[in-house]
């Protein structure tokens, strides 16, 4: 726009700028969710994960061979072997080590080729900047071998051990398997029944005339933004009252009611501008509402279909609050993926490995149906609410 | 039956129980109710029109009753009743319950700075998002990057935030974000200006924004324009304009005079106060990309010859934006404010998930969550519900009332 007048704007590499610090800032914290869903909880606790990107320097904790692998040399007690090469996951060989501790208090005391003496025994450790060590002790030494915290400059090391623990583990704390089928199952037919029901009424509201049809479509705007808090209670009763309980068809039938009033109100505006010929030269024709219904609306009206269907999704995926009150009970085997996430919350607290790739394994879902279908998405967003 | 083989047995049975039903409802009125033949066909069809609507929207309306008409009612009934005296009308009792509960007044201050603070900032951002990305090649893509956060859900939001604020005591390696970047901070001349100069200028000038909107506000007073209940309305939002004035300009000072704890790291989420712009921060980061998906519509919709009239009298591009593009979608901003307000109200997960309300960071729906189902009490749990109902029905009336001018 701002050259018409045959100038370039002046403020364009400003914008450039704004807009990669701006996007920058929105991608961050959800990138350091998934670095940190691929780096071991040592990785995790031993440095932040934008350093986890770049070769850096770092401490690591590997052990000396223990009693079985000593040899007795006169009265010493030996030890010899290659820290890297023995440890079973820690770096792989091949990297410089600079300095090595024997102590948590002093990880960095020694150069590599400094033997390091111990405080109270007689204990001698000195290893050279590939790992080979020679480890010396009067005594006879411990089943567990020496700690030794070298320093070393690391290549960036990632792992899918914690997607391995959280989805295929079985470990009933841990596991998101189960949840994540549960919450599948709350979200397709929360998500499928409420557009049938809704097309239905929308259609009447858009090209049926009867008395009362602007109060009702008055109505389902003012439903629309009823707090969903408020049904939280009186539902919950007359679920247990009806013997439908904690269940389910609970919460498919709460996910249906509260999607409904966006529902009618998205597709009654999306059918209300459809072309009226269509619709009065079948009419002419002879065919019956409802067949004008399926063969004529309902396919015309796809992008609507969509727009809500995937709104309805991502409400119903990432829904905690009805999953709670409607599905969850003592027992909790029909948790949710969010309910699961606040558990974990409260129980591994700490565990980031564990904490990060729970919560990816829920985000991933949403995220690529989002990106499918942005289009849509921003097609029922300005439809539900632009006025 | 496992629930997945459930799950697709519902949908079966749903969908085709769904259209069995419609169809079914349709072919019973037209062959046999009032079928459009013989010497009552004429009547028979108009009879039939009449009814089939309600065929159409029955189920729709009986699950909107259902699921939303009846428990407002029902909610309204309960916070007048005690549920532990068999469910006894106690009239205002529940109420003046929890308004002697400090927790809820706490609950309400916090959900008043949340109803300040994210639909203004989301918008802003918004704003300024859509405006920026609109001008340049990759707009596209920086959008729908912006937007992402709107698929993710609250509890995860609530996960990733909580690894930016992680805090190891002091010594350790801090593994979140903002306290790596606050213990760069020690103290000196760039400390000052971030920390202290700009935050003060950003609140200065927010107190000077509200002052001129209050400004605005009393100006027609002078030309005695309007009735009593639009001045009354008019003092009224300046008063509460002032009042935000005050508070920015008493807080600009606060910021200034304060001692900062330089080098300690800082467990941000039990900051009293300072915490709840914590939490915000993760929902004004997930509403910011639908203002500005919306906003962004919205520019592009301005007719170009009222920009292309700007340019050639020599406007500049500030002067563009905020004197011609702004007052154009003033109404889509107002709609992305209220639509954000309402997210607001309704704010649970993210409080639920991050703090449960503790070191003063309560809102109205994880108190309500609490009285429901911690405390079990439920008369208080409605009548808390019932006041997010009072603080969302302006705007419900409003929409309505817009609904049905654009019906006429």
């Amino acid at each position: 726009m701002d050259n018409i007048a045959g100038r370039k704007s002046a403020l364009s590499w400003a914008v450039n700028i704004s807009v990669v610090l701006l996007v920058a800032l929105w991608l961050f914290p959800t990138v350091g969710l998934l670095v940190s869903s691929f780096r071991t909880a040592d990785q995790i606790s031993a440095s932040g994960w934008w350093k986890s990107l770049f070769s850096a320097e770092q401490v690591v904790q590997l052990r000396t061979g223990g009693a079985e692998a000593a040899m007795q040399e006169g009265d010493l007690w030996v030890v010899e072997g290659n820290l890297l090469e023995e440890a079973e996951d820690g770096p792989a060989p091949g990297i410089t080590i600079t300095r090595f501790g024997v102590s948590s208090k002093a990880v960095d005391a020694f150069a590599v080729g400094d033997t390091a003496t111990f405080s109270k025994d007689e204990k001698t450790f000195t290893m050279d900047a590939a790992g080979t060590y020679r480890f010396t002790s009067t005594e006879k030494l411990r089943k567990r071998g020496q700690r030794v915290f070298i320093t070393a400059t690391l290549p960036p090391d990632f792992t899918l051990e914690n997607y391995d623990q959280v989805l295929f583990s079985g470990n009933s704390n841990d596991s998101m398997a189960k949840a994540f089928f549960n919450t599948l199952t709350v979200t397709i037919p929360a998500t499928i029944i409420p557009i049938l029901i809704a097309a239905f009424a929308a259609y009447a509201l858009a090209w049926m005339e009867f008395p009362g049809r602007v109060l009702l479509i008055a109505t389902v705007v003012g439903l629309l933004v009823v707090p969903l808090q408020l049904a939280l209670i009186p539902l919950l009763k007359l679920h247990l009252n009806i013997g439908i309980g904690k269940g389910y068809l609970g919460v498919w039938l709460a996910h249906t009611g509260f999607g409904l009033p966006l529902a009618i109100y998205l597709l009654r505006n999306y059918m209300a501008g459809l072309p009226k010929d269509i619709i009065e030269n079948a009419k002419v024709d002879g065919a019956t509402d409802f067949q004008i219904f399926t063969k004529i609306i309902l396919p015309l009206s796809f992008p609507a279909l969509a727009s809500f269907a995937i709104l309805q999704f991502l409400w119903t995926w990432n829904d905690l609050l009805v999953a709670k009150v409607f599905l969850i009970d003592a027992t909790g085997n029909t948790t949710v993926m969010t309910n699961q996430i606040v558990e974990l919350l409260g129980t591994r607290g700490g565990n980031w490995e564990i904490l990060a790739t729970a919560a990816f394994v829920s985000i991933v879902a949403p995220l690529c149906v989002f990106f499918a279908m942005q289009r849509y998405l921003v097609r029922g967003l300005l439809a539900g609410s632009v006025k | 039956m496992s629930p997945a083989l459930l799950g697709l047995v519902t949908i079966a049975i749903g969908v085709s129980g769904c259209l069995g039903y419609f169809y079914l409802s349709n072919l019973f009125l037209d062959k046999v109710l009032f079928p459009p033949v013989g010497p009552n066909a004429g009547r028979n069809i108009n009879r039939a029109n009449m009814i089939r609507p309600w065929l159409f929207l029955g189920p729709a309306i009986l699950a909107l009753g259902l699921y939303l008409g009846y428990p407002v009612i029902e909610t309204l009934r309960l916070s007048l009743t005690d549920r532990t005296q068999d469910e006894a009308f106690v009239g205002l009792a529940n109420y003046s319950q929890m308004f002697a509960e400090p927790k809820f007044w706490e609950a309400m201050r916090n959900n008043m700075l949340w109803l300040i603070v994210v639909p203004a900032a989301s918008t802003a951002f918004g704003l300024l998002a859509a405006q920026l990305t609109d001008r340049i090649k990759w707009g596209n893509i920086a959008k729908s990057l912006i937007f992402m956060p709107m698929a993710i859900s609250f509890v995860g939001a609530s996960v990733i935030f909580k690894l930016v604020y992680d805090a190891r005591p002091a010594g350790n390696e801090q593994i979140g974000i903002l306290n790596a970047v606050w213990l760069q901070f020690e103290g000196g001349i760039g400390s000052f200006l971030i920390l202290k100069l700009m935050p003060a200028v950003l609140l200065l000038s927010f107190a000077a924004i509200v002052t001129y909107v209050a400004y605005l506000l009393l100006r027609p007073l002078l030309e005695s324009a309007g009735t009593v209940l639009i001045k009354a309305l008019r003092v009224f939002g300046a008063a509460i304009g002032l009042w935000f004035a005050y508070t920015a300009l008493s807080n600009a000072v606060t910021v200034f005079v304060t001692e900062l704890e330089y080098g300690a790291p800082q467990t941000w989420l039990t900051l009293p106060f300072y915490n709840n712009f914590f939490l915000m921060v993760v929902l004004i980061w997930i509403q910011t990309g639908f203002a500005m998906v919306i906003l962004s519509a919205a520019l592009r919709g301005i007719p170009e010859e009222t920009i292309e009239a700007a340019i050639l009298d020599g406007a500049n591009p500030f002067q563009i934006f905020f004197k011609i593009k702004v007052p154009q979608i003033m109404p889509t901003i107002v709609v992305v404010w209220t639509t954000i307000t309402l997210v607001v109200l309704k704010v649970f997960d993210i409080v639920f998930a991050m703090t449960n309300g503790q070191w003063e960071t309560q809102v109205l729906a994880n108190y309500m969550y609490d009285k429901l189902f911690r405390a079990n009490d439920w008369g208080v749990g409605s009548a808390s519900a019932i006041i997010i109902m009072l603080l969302v029905s302006p705007i419900l009336i409003w929409n309505v009332v817009q609904a049905r001018k654009e019906l006429r």
